[in-house]
């Protein structure tokens, strides 16, 4: 039914006879006739209105919340107007990865902006542009830190989850040992790096804020890694990257995250994007497309992809990764977010998102959810639960509100900019009809 | 053109957040970042006009012919970019309870079943996020079964020398040594060539089928006959399914696992590089390896189940989930006869176009090709000194995509042209006027061709210079 092919049946006939054919399946006599298909056990096809009605029958069975208390890696915030209108242009949204530099500048020039600004967010010297997630981002810079004599990595077990899954999977296949840290009331416990540090440990892998919310000492990690040669990376939230110190500014080797607070949607888990940025002297060694600028015969400003020697098309088994495309159209949407918010307006936003999650953390407080940590936290935070969590998740639910995320030690709770005083009050008032 | 950051002016911006209503919390000043992040400072309306000139310095789908070898450029509907932005699809949590996002599930579940039938396999995984992820992720799966069994001897992976350079660089990644192979001289596998790779070492074997050339290997059932009987196990990298989708599946043919690019054959858009989707099917004798998260039903309730033996995950939650909406909207809409109708014409166009130049060109292999075609220049170069970088920079300027450029690294001097299913004979036919005329000016201006583009907003830029002096982002200067 549904077609998008311009030909009509009989012009593609005439196309097939002038070329000396009398059927589409006479160039396909290569194909084995035992295996040729008789017909696909699939519904037809259907119109335009039809499939929209269809899927928009299928949306329905999700729900939309109105007001989201949940973080856990994935946060709902605010997206200016102008990041979908730019990022939904034809020409970004259907272009090819940009070999042809020559038609290909403005996606090239908006992939060196990107990388630029995500130097500026994390501080460091280099970045490259996107991988497929924050996990991949982090799994990735784990390879960067191998050496010959160095496979082993140190991985904190206070990172997200999701984060740790993709790491081992990663690791394992590339013979990478990985030794998970203990932590010490929900933070990296640096006694527990020092007794697992050895001379073949190539580096360290922490997050800040980590999967409970809270903030580590970076610093002393980073010192304590380049004392026995070896590498930190940090997975970190761009967000909170406004108002805390920056990996650059902590002597951090490589940092990674998971870009998709910088302007786009939840999507239940993609696309999103991995950023990721390191040290000049890593700089051959980041996997990748790398945008660089240079010029043209005439000397005009050109950007093009560069340091391919690092890539599979031309290195193939011995190229640093195997990525090809990568998450361009997302890196986009990052820059066009970050220049959208601003300097002031990332510095507001965090701001915002630690100011509402401190008033969330003390009203909870109010009615019995615990911290359990005493730490330092930004917008996400663990609580006990004086009611059965999934109970309260339950009841929430039926008021269009999503609770904190029930983890084994109570629950994960968070607020961005988008949870007001009046939404976290709201959240406050449904919270005591529960209990 | 200036770059963001040269237009900034101290002081702009808008107003995009409400001023905070919570109290004044603030961390301690010891958390506090203390460099200064130099972020554009800029109106609305500034930063919408940058984009929308750099916007009118890309080349997109709609700008024209596309003929991109090996990418399957085909036209990306609208209807499917409305469906993947609908409210109640982008905006949900991927952590919400599963009741509440049963629309979700039914998404992953309803484009396994239909994508499963189209490849002939049994299960598929969404997670993986572009082509060469699904790569990895297959070969992770064969890695898997080999380690199931006990079988630590099975460390090559085969390549043919025609394959795509993910292929080779996909095999490393997932532990594997390469085991690279020639081509026969009707560019399909050479199948003494293979019979001599194969033994106890053998874990698998990589293939696209129809090959880069853009031809069916007739041999096929007998190829992967040859590594089954060796105990390995066949990969189909479907880069190429376009030609071949709703005619005749990869799992009928012999192979036990496979990867689609949903950015290709599905219809949905590049984005400049991503975001693609890159899911993983496989046979029944695989499915307990597979990634955590496969969706299952039971009394119209969907839920995720983790294999038996899975292999872990390779991406974050369930994939680039927004992509996989759009790739179930086209499939929906093209159905049962729109599926083959589609990669007919892909062969049509492709068999139209190359009949047409080759009486000029050389055709690398002069034979019925399905949705893909290689020229090679070698002679024209040799009589004109006219390359296939230059004819490739001449058609910049009458506005046509280039083809893949040197590749397959099998034929000198490579063009490969793809013209999908859904270009019309007539833009076909004016880019072989085009091509026609390239042909003829690499005979009478030479020169012409060796400087070309002429008419597009830069030149060709200094590669040398980008990689030997690399400047990798906007240097500030406070």
């Amino acid at each position: 039914m549904g077609r998008y092919i311009p030909e009509t049946l009989s012009e593609q006939e005439a196309m097939l006879k002038d070329i000396g054919y009398s059927s589409i399946d006479d160039l396909y006599s290569m194909v084995p006739e035992k295996v040729r298909l008789k017909g696909l056990n699939i519904p037809e096809g259907k119109s335009e209105m039809e499939v929209l009605e269809d899927m928009k029958e299928i949306a329905d069975h999700n729900t939309v919340f109105r007001s989201i208390f949940r973080g856990a890696g994935v946060y709902a915030h605010h997206i200016p107007a102008i990041v979908k209108t730019i990022t939904s242009k034809e020409e970004f949204v259907t272009a090819y990865t940009p070999y042809q530099a020559e038609i290909s500048q403005g996606v090239l020039q908006s992939i060196f902006e990107y990388q630029t600004q995500i130097c500026e967010l994390t501080g460091l010297d280099v970045s490259n542009a996107s991988v497929y997630d924050g996990a991949v981002a982090a799994a990735e810079a784990i390879f960067m830190t191998l050496e010959r004599n160095k496979d082993e990595i140190l991985v904190s077990d206070t990172i997200d989850p999701e984060t740790l899954a993709v790491i081992r999977t990663y690791c394992e296949s590339r013979s990478v040992k990985v030794t998970l840290l203990q932590n010490k009331d929900h933070l990296t416990d640096i006694e527990e790096v020092k007794k697992n540090l050895n001379e073949r440990t190539a580096g360290l892998y922490i997050e800040s804020p980590n999967f409970y919310g809270l903030i580590e000492d970076i610093e002393a990690f980073a010192a304590l890694m380049h004392e026995n040669k070896a590498r930190i990376i940090e997975g970190c939230d761009p967000v909170s990257l406004a108002l805390y110190k920056a990996p650059g500014e902590m002597d951090v080797d490589i940092a990674v995250g998971e870009g998709q607070q910088l302007g786009l949607p939840m999507g239940f888990g993609g696309p999103y994007l991995g950023f990721m940025s390191c040290k000049k002297e890593l700089m051959r060694k980041l996997p990748g497309r790398i945008v660089g600028e240079t010029t043209d015969h005439e000397g005009r400003r050109a950007f093009v992809l560069t340091l391919q020697a690092r890539e599979q098309h031309i290195r193939r088994e011995k190229a640093s990764s195997n990525i090809c495309s990568n998450e361009a159209l997302c890196a986009m949407t990052a820059s066009v977010y970050l220049a959208a918010m601003g300097p002031k307006g990332m510095e507001k936003l965090a701001l915002s998102c630690y100011s509402n999650s401190h008033y969330l953390a003390e009203k909870l407080n109010e009615l019995g959810f615990r911290r359990t940590d005493e730490g330092e936290f930004f917008d996400e935070f663990l609580t006990s639960s004086p009611v059965d969590p999934f109970v309260l998740e339950e009841k929430l639910a039926e008021k269009k509100i999503l609770s904190g995320l029930p983890v084994k030690e109570g629950i994960l709770w968070c607020a961005t900019e988008l949870n007001t005083r009046e939404k976290i009050d709201e959240l406050i008032a449904a919270i005591r009809e529960v209990m | 053109m200036k770059l963001l950051f040269e237009r900034s002016v101290k002081g702009r911006g808008s107003d995009i957040l409400p001023d905070i209503t919570t109290g004044t919390y603030k961390p301690e000043g010891k958390y506090l970042r203390q460099s200064r992040m130099h972020l554009p400072e800029i109106s609305e309306v500034d930063l919408g006009r940058h984009y929308t000139q750099l916007m009118k310095q890309t080349h997109g789908v709609n700008d024209g012919f596309y003929p991109l070898g090996s990418c399957t450029m085909k036209y990306n509907p609208r209807v499917d970019e409305e469906t993947a932005s609908l409210p109640s699809f982008t905006q949900i949590h991927p952590l919400q309870p599963l009741s509440t996002v049963q629309g979700c599930m039914e998404v992953l579940y309803k484009a396994e079943k239909l994508l499963c039938e189209i490849t002939g396999m049994d299960a598929m995984t969404f997670e993986p996020a572009a082509g060469a992820h699904g790569e990895y992720t297959g070969l992770l799966l064969i890695r898997k079964y080999h380690q199931d069994r006990n079988d630590s001897e099975r460390v090559n992976i085969i390549v043919p020398d025609s394959a795509h350079g993910t292929n080779p660089a996909s095999a490393a990644m997932a532990g594997f040594k390469v085991v690279n192979i020639p081509s026969n001289d009707r560019g399909g596998v050479d199948l003494d060539a293979l019979r001599a790779a194969v033994g106890k070492d053998t874990a698998g074997l990589m293939l696209t089928n129809p090959n880069t050339l853009g031809l069916f290997d007739p041999n096929i059932l007998e190829i992967t006959k040859i590594v089954h009987e060796a105990g390995g196990l066949c990969y189909y990298d479907g880069a190429n399914l376009n030609a071949i989708m709703g005619r005749v599946r990869p799992g009928d043919m012999g192979f036990d696992c496979v990867h689609l690019n949903l950015h290709k054959t599905f219809a949905t858009p590049h984005g400049g590089g991503g975001p693609g989707s890159g899911p993983v099917g496989c046979k029944d004798f695989l499915k307990k390896f597979l990634p955590c998260h496969m969706v299952e039903e039971r009394d119209e309730f969907y839920y995720f189940a983790d294999p038996e033996k899975s292999m872990g995950q390779v991406r974050s939650f369930y994939g680039n989930f927004l992509v996989v909406v759009k790739a179930l909207t086209y499939i929906l809409t093209l159905g049962k006869k729109g599926i083959p109708e589609a990669s007919g014409k892909a062969v049509l166009n492709a068999n139209y176009m190359m009949h047409q130049l080759k009486d000029h060109y050389h055709v690398a292999y002069d034979q019925i090709c399905m949705h893909e075609f290689v020229l090679g220049l070698d002679d024209l170069k040799k009589k004109t000194g006219v390359s296939a970088m230059d004819i490739a920079k001449g058609s910049l300027d009458y506005g046509i995509h280039p083809p893949t450029m040197y590749f397959p690294l099998i034929v000198h001097e490579a063009l490969m042209f793809e013209p999908a299913e859904t270009e019309s004979r007539e833009t076909i036919d004016e880019a072989v006027k085009i091509y026609l005329d390239l042909y003829e000016k690499a005979h009478s201006d030479p020169e012409y061709l060796h400087n070309a583009p002429h008419h597009c907003p830069i030149g060709r830029p200094d590669d040398v210079k980008a990689a030997r002096e690399p400047v990798l982002k906007y240097e500030f200067n406070d």
